[in-house]
């Protein structure tokens, strides 16, 4: 009896057949309707908006994966893109505009840069988005050719449509800034930030 | 090399001073060194003398070397777009020292923005600069001036220590002192400016005295 | 306060002869609305700063009285990381400054390199630098074509250059593997040869682009739309453009004949056939003709290129600079030995300096190498265009209407990553 209770806190499925079913069928429309019109916020900063660019002009057209208005204002944007890399003197700014989109809101890192820091491991640079703002689907490449972003979009549909509007916990959780102004505890963030590899050469200077 | 390094010698290295150091050539360019009081004479000549009419400024940087005992290098390119003549000039400064030379914004326009990235990146200050902020790095940045060689490539802080920072600073809080008062100093806006404004490229600016 | 005040307050005086209630004084001056200026922020992130530029503009009304731009939302951090990295592993850095033209950096640095390094290149290989620079113009210009005409209103000339980039980022990828960080230099050489189909893609390029600029010439060049909007705006005359250093189309639209290309050649640009395109009123419907020209003109010097291509090895015979053949490399000890030296410990440049300007799409690029003997620079300085012609934004854009500065700042045609570095 315990773990039929612990089932249902967890995931809100309930366990009446026709309920369930009944829930089933609302998930199925809200998701379907979630994923097939991603109005995207194009963050775009560097040469990955360039490719982002290229994925909405005519040869590869995501408007054909419902992302046919790119919403400029974040107050009527469903997902983040942040195409490119993020210095620290914009992290502010996209953690206003992350915060300033309404719910259901998700985001895609796209690129090297924007998943982990790139290129770019020095003074200037955030090691990665996730340090700011909660992240959905991170597309590798530098930067990723438009296929690898529209599969980063459809990845997204398929995370979308695993959904319920009826989960006591959401999946979709947002993680407000904490007292010290972080997302993630500080040890995190200094160990997700750590160089990969082991070559000491790229950080001596002679 | 360059003749007006010559001509630079004749003009102003009478009396034994200081203003024109060595000058030698690197790779076909020419490189002057010029003393550090006498820059902004010596590049006032450079641009305003007829032979020289060096009115084009390229580029204004500076280099700190590996060795500690070599000085700093704050480096102008000149050129003159008649003549097609390119001249380098630098002034040497300690790098423990003190970074001051005077601004060549008076003359060249182009150098305003291009002294202001030298000020955020080095640390130099530029005597008469009309708006010495940091241009690059927000202007409350602590961790100092990113391209001295005792600046780790990683930064100073910790990445979660910079991510806090980066995240304390509001982004709209950083208008400039400059932006905060003008509305308050219209009225003191420098005269031509103030003509400038009242023609008016398209449309004519109502008189809002 | 008790009720009773407040409704004494609230009462009118009365009602005047005509009937009408007497207005009441208020107890507090209203603001002269016409003294004030307005402060209002745009950007950084905005659809039509090109990039993430902030401009702190002071309107009086709907004129623009002041702009102020904020940089540096993207500073990278280029140079700090050139004073740790080989020559040959700044090439990738090279790409992602000016992300619209990658190639034309790449020969930007690489001629840098060699003139420190004092090394001549192949015939083949300055023919196919030319090739990369001016195959950047076109496609770094059609990317302002396209975003310049999304700002002023008209999106369709958007979808045909970029239908146009497309086809320059297959002949791209076709030879680098890359669509957009080619990093097709290496220092003595370019990475690889052209592929067979290379030239006959190109070729086929340069005979069908004209028909696409005629088309775009079509719709914007006597549009009642396009010249309202952008003649007579942000005008500034070739004295005002040289003393701000102002580079490139920028320089030339007001007036100035300067072109790297014809006045401080590179890469045996005085013996190709092609005009310098120069402006007469400098706004930003010059500027715009002066691009638009530039990119016929740049298609006739990729046919004359592609005619004139030389055979023979692209690279310098030099083993110590360029890296052995690969199969060379796993046979042969010296090869070997020279593969690892080259990687691990870098090509070592000898102690000096230089300066190399080219004419990249958005101006004269300038890379700034000092050495010190080792195999990483002391000091790579990149002499940024646009970041040299946004400084002039401030002067351009006063006393303009508000859409005029979002034109004025169109015009000027910056690329984010190059302005911040």
């Amino acid at each position: 009896m315990k773990r039929v209770i612990e089932t249902k806190q967890v995931a809100g499925q309930s366990p009446n057949y026709l309920l369930a079913k009944f829930q089933d069928l609302v998930d199925w429309a809200v998701n379907s309707s979630r994923a097939n019109s991603l109005w995207p916020m194009p963050f775009g900063t560097a040469c990955c908006a360039i490719e982002f660019m290229a994925t909405a002009a005519s040869r590869y057209d995501f408007a054909r994966f419902g992302m046919e208005r790119q919403a400029f204002s974040p107050r009527q944007a469903d997902v983040l893109i942040c195409a490119g890399r993020l210095p620290f003197k914009l992290a502010p700014v996209i953690r206003r505009i992350y915060d300033q989109m309404p719910q259901p809101k998700w985001v895609i890192s796209m690129g090297a840069c924007a998943s982990t820091g790139g290129i770019f491991d020095n003074y200037a640079m955030v090691q990665g988005i996730d340090t700011i703002v909660p992240v959905d689907v991170y597309v590798p490449g530098c930067p990723p050719r438009p296929e690898g972003l529209l599969y980063g979009v459809l990845l997204l549909h398929k995370k979308i449509k695993g959904e319920s509007l009826f989960d006591r916990v959401p999946r979709r959780d947002e993680q407000p800034l904490d007292d010290h102004g972080l997302r993630l505890p500080p040890e995190q963030i200094d160990e997700i930030s750590e160089p990969f590899g082991n070559s000491v050469h790229q950080f001596r200077s002679a | 090399m360059n003749p007006s390094v010559d001509a630079l010698r004749a003009a102003f290295g009478g009396g034994g001073g200081t203003a024109i150091g060595r000058a030698l050539e690197s790779c076909g360019d020419t490189i002057v060194y010029v003393g550090r009081e006498a820059l902004l004479d010596v590049m006032a000549w450079l641009r305003d003398t007829p032979g020289q009419t060096y009115d084009y400024l390229v580029d204004v940087t500076a280099v700190e070397y590996r060795d500690r005992e070599r000085p700093l290098e704050v480096v102008y390119g000149l050129r003159s777009l008649a003549r097609r003549a390119d001249l380098r000039v630098k002034v040497e400064l300690d790098p423990q020292g003190d970074l001051t030379v005077d601004s060549v914004v008076p003359l060249w326009r182009g150098a305003d923005w291009l002294e202001r990235e030298a000020f955020d990146m080095f640390g130099i200050t530029f005597r008469g600069h009309p708006d010495l902020r940091r241009i690059l790095m927000w202007e409350t940045y602590a961790e100092g001036y990113p391209l001295r060689k005792d600046f780790p490539l990683r930064g100073r802080f910790s990445r979660a220590e910079q991510v806090r920072q980066a995240l304390a600073a509001h982004p709209e809080a950083h208008y400039s002192l400059e932006e905060l008062s003008i509305a308050d100093a219209y009225s003191e806006l420098p005269g031509d400016m103030k003509e400038r404004l009242r023609r008016g490229e398209r449309g004519a600016l109502p008189d809002s005295e | 306060m008790s009720k009773r005040t407040v409704e004494l307050e609230l009462a009118t005086p009365g009602v005047d002869a005509r009937g009408q209630p007497l207005r009441v004084p208020l107890g507090v001056a209203e603001p002269d609305l016409a003294a004030e200026h307005m402060l209002i922020n745009i950007g950084p992130q905005h659809p039509a700063t090109h990039g993430v530029l902030r401009l702190v503009v002071e309107l009086d009304g709907e004129t623009v009285v002041r702009v102020i731009p904020h940089l540096g939302y993207l500073h990278s951090g280029f140079e700090k990381l050139g004073e740790y990295r080989h020559y040959n592993q700044i090439i990738p850095l090279t790409d992602r400054t000016d992300y619209l033209s990658p190639m034309a950096n790449n020969v930007g640095f690489a001629l840098a390199a060699e003139k420190l390094m004092g090394i001549a290149i192949t015939p083949r290989c300055t023919v196919l630098r030319v090739i990369a620079c001016e195959m950047s113009r076109i496609i770094s210009h059609m990317v302002w074509l396209g975003t310049t005409s999304i700002d002023l209103g008209a999106f369709t000339p958007f979808l045909w250059a970029f239908q146009e980039r497309e086809r320059i980022y297959n002949l791209q990828e076709m030879w680098t593997g890359a669509r957009l960080t080619t990093s097709v230099t290496r220092v003595g050489g370019m990475m690889a040869d052209v592929p067979d189909g290379f030239v006959e893609g190109l070729r086929h390029f340069t005979r069908t682009f004209p028909k696409t600029l005629s088309e775009i010439d079509r719709v914007l060049t006597r549009n009642a739309v396009w010249v309202g909007r952008t003649q007579g705006v942000g005008v500034l005359t070739a004295a005002e453009a040289t003393n701000h250093s102002l580079s490139g189309p920028m320089l030339r639209a007001s007036g100035v004949a300067y072109d790297v290309r014809k006045d401080k050649p590179y890469l045996d640009y005085e013996t190709y056939d092609f005009d310098v395109v120069v402006g007469e009123h400098g706004d930003v419907y010059d500027r715009y003709l002066v691009r638009l020209e530039e990119c016929s003109q740049s298609n006739r010097i990729l046919q004359q290129a592609l005619v004139r291509l030389p055979d023979g090895p692209v690279n310098v015979a030099d083993p110590r600079v360029i890296l052995p053949p690969k199969s060379r490399a796993m046979n042969d000890m010296e090869a070997m030995i020279y593969h690892f030296k080259q990687v691990m410990e870098g090509v070592k440049a000898p102690v000096g300096e230089a300066y190399v300007g080219i004419e990249n799409p958005k101006g004269e690029l300038g890379n700034y190498l000092v050495s010190d003997g080792t195999a990483k620079p002391v000091r790579w300085r990149i002499r940024p265009p646009s970041f040299i012609n946004l400084s002039a934004l401030s002067r351009m854009a006063e006393g303009h209407l508000l859409s005029d500065l979002i034109a004025i700042n169109a015009s000027v045609d910056i690329v984010m990553g190059e302005v911040d570095r």
